[in-house]
């Protein structure tokens, strides 16, 4: 009864020991469900969307091409025709074969037929463009595309 | 001496602050994964001499600059595309004794119109100057059309829906024969209407 007098006068504290808790539990979730960007964008990449989707297979089977306007920065130096982006380059239609037999060689053997080639174009991009890139892919037999998008209403690709 | 029976205490008080650097650097250097799309695949390069088709499997959709969609002889919003795709696929022209002819057709048998899923081609032609975003609109649409008729024999054959099925034949951990089991059940659905989607050139023949 000695202390009485005192703990009526303390503000009751917040316990905060069960904070670090529920942050690791934020970091884990962020860490499951993200992947680690291992390029940075030269292009601006807007993708379409679209509600028929695949998922697509595991990274290590997969090539990315990028397609878009180069970026803002970029853009004073190179105009606004759209490029193309290979790993962290800017590149031409013409490097698309090279890239893709060299990344391909990297792969193991055993997955090589089972590769898909990302092609991650920006929504406002011409056609054109995309369909050169098919026609150098088809040269070098590489004949799986994923036309990546962002899931989502396919008519807000009209706007 | 109270003090030698107590366990000395770790200060927690900063863990809180090291679990929120580590969590802001995953939230800066992380994006979410958006690695889902349309599964296409392109046509070899040494094709074999073009085949006579004949005009009334083949199903023409051309794209203009303007974004505007032409099917068969007619301007459309691409809103209908799908409905028209469907129509075309299902329809089933050939007549009963026929080789061709399509048992579980729906549609509306019109000679005009396909003979049997198995041979209607859909050729999709785009303008160099349309958008991207377009394109993908049409590839989308023209997937659900196809989409919307497998699920249909899916539900009919074996009552379950056939992207549930492709989803758990392509999960890892459903066992080996199951996946069997789907994977014939898919390529029966698959092979009643198989995926004809044409980009290349087609002459027209008057």
């Amino acid at each position: 009864m000695k202390n009485f007098k005192n703990t009526k006068s303390r503000v009751p504290t917040i316990s905060t020991a069960s904070l670090p808790d529920i942050v690791f539990m934020l970091l884990f979730f962020f860490m499951t469900v993200t992947t680690i960007k291992n390029n940075t964008l030269l292009v601006d990449n807007n993708l379409p969307n679209a509600d028929q989707i695949k998922r697509l297979a595991k990274k290590d089977r997969v090539i990315e091409i990028f397609v878009g306007e180069p970026s803002p920065e970029l853009a004073e130096v190179l105009g606004s025709e759209p490029k193309i982006q290979l790993d962290n380059k800017l590149a031409n239609v013409i490097d698309i074969a090279p890239y893709v037999l060299s990344e391909l060689a990297k792969k193991p053997e055993a997955i090589r037929n089972l590769v898909t080639v990302s092609l991650k174009v920006d929504k406002d991009v011409n056609v054109g463009i995309v369909s050169d890139i098919k026609q150098e892919l088809r040269k070098v037999n590489v004949l799986k595309v994923n036309y990546t998008t962002y899931e989502g209403d396919a008519f807000t690709n009209m706007k | 001496m109270a003090r030698k029976h107590e366990m000395p205490e770790v200060n927690a008080g900063s863990m809180a602050d090291i679990a929120f650097l580590l969590l802001i650097f995953f939230l800066v250097t992380a994006t979410i994964q958006t690695d889902v799309g349309l599964d296409r695949k392109l046509p070899p390069k040494d094709t074999t001499p073009p085949l006579p088709i004949h005009e009334r499997n083949l199903f023409r959709i051309s794209l203009n600059k303007n974004n505007e969609l032409m099917v068969e002889d007619n301007v459309m919003e691409i809103q209908d595309l799908k409905s028209a795709a469907i129509a075309f696929l299902d329809n089933g022209g050939a007549v009963v004794g026929d080789k061709n002819y399509c048992n579980y057709c729906l549609g509306n048998r019109d000679t005009n119109g396909s003979d049997n899923p198995n041979k209607a081609i859909i050729s999709f032609n785009s303008d160099r100057a349309a958008a991207y975003g377009a394109y993908v609109l049409v590839q989308n649409e023209l997937t659900a059309a196809y989409n919307e008729l497998r699920d249909r024999e899916s539900r009919r054959l074996y009552a379950t829906e056939f992207l549930e099925m492709e989803r758990t034949y392509f999960d890892p951990k459903t066992a080996s024969e199951t996946k069997l089991e789907l994977r014939a059940k898919i390529s029966r659905i698959r092979n009643m209407y198989p995926m004809k989607l044409s980009e290349a050139q087609t002459n027209m023949k008057l």
